[in-house]
C-alpha cells in the first residue's frame, strides 16, 4: 500500500504574485481514488492552488508530480490531456451551446477524426460523431441530464449547471478531478444530492477526487483526508475527526479567542 | 423590373462582401481581435488566382483551389509572426500590428507587381439568363451560389463537427476550453485558415466580377465588409451573410436610384447608423455591463 506511487504530489509548491506568497511549502499528495478536502477560510489560496495544479498558474517554486513526472511547465492542455480535469467555483459552462454539445466538447480528445473526413463526410465522420454522441449521452443520463440534452446550458437550473460542469469535466477521461466549491449557492437538498453524485461518480468513474468546499457538512461527510489550508500554508492536515477537534482549524476559523 | 434586377445584382455583391464579412467576424469570434489585414488578405488571394491562371498557365478551377490553400496559409502565416507574439497584451497594439501587416502586404504586392491594375483572366461565362424580364448575368448566379454553399459547409462544420464544437468552446471561453483538453493556438489558426480561405473565394469573385485587380483592392473591399460584420453583429456567422447581403443592395439600390457618388457615403452611414441605434448589430449578443 504505502510503496505505491501517489497519483499527484506536490513538494514544496509555491506561488509568489510580487511581494504576496499566495501559497508557500504546500506539501500534499492524493492516490488514485481518494476522495480528498481542500479548506480553509476565504483567500487562504485554495483556488490558486487548483490553478497551479491545472497549469494555470506556473508555479514559482516546488513541483507538482503527476505519476511522479514533474508537470511544472505543462499547459493546461496538456495537463488536462494527462488526466486531471476540473470544475470551477463561478460555473463557467459554454452557456450558449447545448447541454449535449457542452459534454462533447469535453471529448474532444478522445475522439479524433481528420478535418477532411468532416468535410468529405466520410464513415470516419459519422462513426466518430456517433461514438461521441453515445458516450456524451451516456454520461450525461449518470446525471439524469440527458432529457435536458438540447437544452442551451444558460437555461438549465443552478444546480443542474453543477452536475452539468462535473459530467463535462468527466468528459475529459480524468484521473484526477478538482471539484471548486460544487455545493456553492445550493439549498441543503441541492448539496446532499451533491453529496450522492460525488460518490456516485468516484465509484463509477474511479477517479479521486480533490474538493474545495466551505459546507463543513459536506466536507466531514464524505472525505477520506482533509488539508486545511491559512493565508497559503498548510495549517492542518488529517482525518475529518483529526481535523474536527485541532485547536488551530478551529482557531482559524473563529479566531483566537474562541 | 428595374428595381428586382438591383436587389439581386446588390445580393451578389453582397455575398461577396459576406464571404470577407465571415472572416473579420470568426477571427473575432475565437481570436477576440479585429484583422485588419484581412482585406489586404483578399487582395492577396486575388493575386494568387490570377499568377495561377496568366503565368503558370493553370485550369481556373486548379487556379482556385490552389489560391484559397495559399491564401489560407498566408493568413495563418500572419496570425503565427504578427498576432500570436501579441496575444495577452492589449487590443491596441494588437490594432496597430494588424494595420502594419496590411500595409506590409499591399507594399510587397505593389513591389512585385506594381501599382498597375493587372487583368484578372476571364473565368467565368459572359452574358445572362433572362427570365420573364428579369436579365441575370452568370457571374452573378455563380457568385450567389458559390457563397451560399460556402457558408453552408461552413455552418455545418461549425455546429456539426468535433473541431467546430471547439471553436465554438474557445469563443465563449479560452480559458475553459483549454481545460477541456482543446488546443487554443491550433483552434485559433483555424479560425485564421478559415476566415481567409473564404476570403479567397472573395478574392477571385472580385476578380472575376471587375476584372482588374491591384495591390488597393482590398482595401475598400475590406472595410465595407467589416461594416457588413458590426452590422451583422461581429462574432455572428449568419449576421455576417445577412450584414454582407444588405450592404449589397444598399449599395446597389443607392447606384441605381440617388448616384453612385454616393454609394460609399451611405455605406458608411449605415455604420454610423448601427453603432447610434443598435452597437450590437442584427445578431449580435447583447453585451451586459457590470455596474
Amino acid at each position: 500500500m504505502s510503496s505505491r506511487k501517489p497519483l499527484l504530489q506536490t513538494k514544496g509548491l509555491g506561488i509568489q504574485f510580487g511581494g504576496l506568497k499566495a501559497v508557500d511549502e504546500f506539501n500534499f499528495s492524493i492516490d488514485n481514488n481518494q476522495l480528498f478536502g481542500l479548506i480553509g477560510p476565504n483567500g487562504a489560496g485554495k483556488t490558486t492552488i487548483f490553478n497551479l495544479l491545472t497549469g494555470v498558474y506556473t508555479p514559482t517554486s516546488g513541483q507538482i508530480l503527476l505519476d511522479g513526472k514533474t508537470i511544472n511547465h505543462s499547459s493546461p492542455t496538456q495537463i488536462t490531456q494527462m488526466g486531471v480535469a476540473r470544475t470551477f467555483q463561478n460555473i463557467r459552462l459554454f452557456k450558449d451551446m447545448t447541454v449535449l454539445d457542452n459534454v462533447k466538447v469535453g471529448l474532444h480528445h478522445s475522439h479524433q477524426y481528420s478535418l477532411l473526413a468532416s468535410i468529405l463526410h466520410t464513415p470516419s465522420y459519422f462513426k466518430g460523431e456517433m461514438a461521441m454522441d453515445e458516450e456524451a449521452r451516456s454520461l450525461l443520463r449518470v446525471f439524469d441530464l440527458e432529457k435536458f440534452a438540447n437544452v442551451k446550458a444558460c437555461n438549465l437550473p443552478y444546480g443542474k449547471q453543477r452536475q452539468l460542469e462535473i459530467a463535462r469535466a468527466l468528459a475529459t477521461s480524468p484521473r484526477l478531478l478538482l471539484l471548486d466549491e460544487p455545493a456553492a449557492g445550493m439549498n441543503p437538498t441541492e448539496t446532499a444530492e451533491l453529496m450522492e453524485t460525488i460518490k456516485v461518480v468516484r465509484e463509477k468513474f474511479s477517479v479521486a477526487i480533490l474538493l474545495i468546499e466551505h459546507d463543513m457538512k459536506l466536507v466531514m461527510g464524505i472525505c477520506e483526508k482533509i488539508c486545511v489550508l491559512n493565508f497559503g500554508t498548510v495549517l492542518a492536515f488529517g482525518t475529518p475527526d483529526e481535523i474536527k477537534n485541532n485547536p488551530d482549524v478551529i482557531a482559524a476559523y473563529l479566531g483566537n479567542d474562541a | 423590373m428595374d428595381f428586382i434586377n438591383q436587389v439581386i445584382n446588390g445580393l451578389s455583391t453582397g455575398s461577396m462582401y459576406a464571404l470577407v464579412a465571415i472572416g473579420y467576424t470568426i477571427v473575432y469570434g475565437i481570436g477576440k481581435m479585429i484583422n485588419f489585414a484581412h482585406g489586404e488578405i483578399i487582395m492577396a488571394s486575388a493575386y494568387f488566382a490570377y499568377v495561377g491562371m496568366s503565368f503558370l498557365h493553370l485550369p481556373a478551377l486548379v487556379a482556385v483551389i490552389l489560391s484559397i490553400i495559399l491564401t489560407a496559409l498566408l493568413g495563418v502565416l500572419t496570425e503565427k509572426v504578427a498576432y500570436k507574439p501579441l496575444r495577452g497584451k492589449g487590443s491596441l497594439e494588437v490594432l496597430i500590428t494588424a494595420i502594419g501587416v496590411s500595409y506590409l502586404l499591399q507594399n510587397v504586392f505593389y513591389m512585385i507587381f506594381t501599382s498597375s491594375g493587372r487583368t484578372f483572366p476571364q473565368i467565368m461565362p459572359k452574358g445572362a439568363i433572362n427570365i420573364g424580364g428579369l436579365s441575370i448575368t452568370y457571374i452573378t448566379i455563380i457568385t450567389l451560389i458559390v457563397s451560399f454553399v460556402a457558408t453552408g459547409i461552413l455552418l455545418f462544420f461549425i455546429n456539426k463537427t468535433r473541431l467546430g464544437k471547439a471553436m465554438r468552446a474557445v469563443s465563449e471561453d479560452q480559458g475553459a476550453a483549454q481545460l477541456m483538453g482543446i488546443n487554443v493556438s491550433t483552434t485559433i489558426s483555424l479560425a485564421f485558415a478559415i476566415g481567409s480561405g473564404l476570403g479567397a473565394l472573395a478574392g477571385v469573385i472580385y476578380g472575376a466580377k471587375f476584372s482588374i485587380i491591384n495591390p488597393y483592392i482590398g482595401q475598400m473591399l475590406g472595410i465595407k465588409a467589416f461594416i457588413a460584420a458590426v452590422l451583422g453583429g461581429i462574432g455572428s456567422i449568419p449576421g455576417a451573410m445577412v450584414g454582407g447581403l444588405l450592404m449589397g443592395v444598399a449599395e446597389s439600390l443607392t447606384i441605381a436610384y440617388i448616384s453612385s457618388d454616393f454609394s460609399d457615403a451611405v455605406v458608411f452611414g449605415i455604420l454610423i447608423l448601427v453603432l447610434l441605434i443598435k452597437p450590437a448589430g442584427i445578431f449580435g449578443s447583447n453585451v451586459r455591463e457590470k455596474v
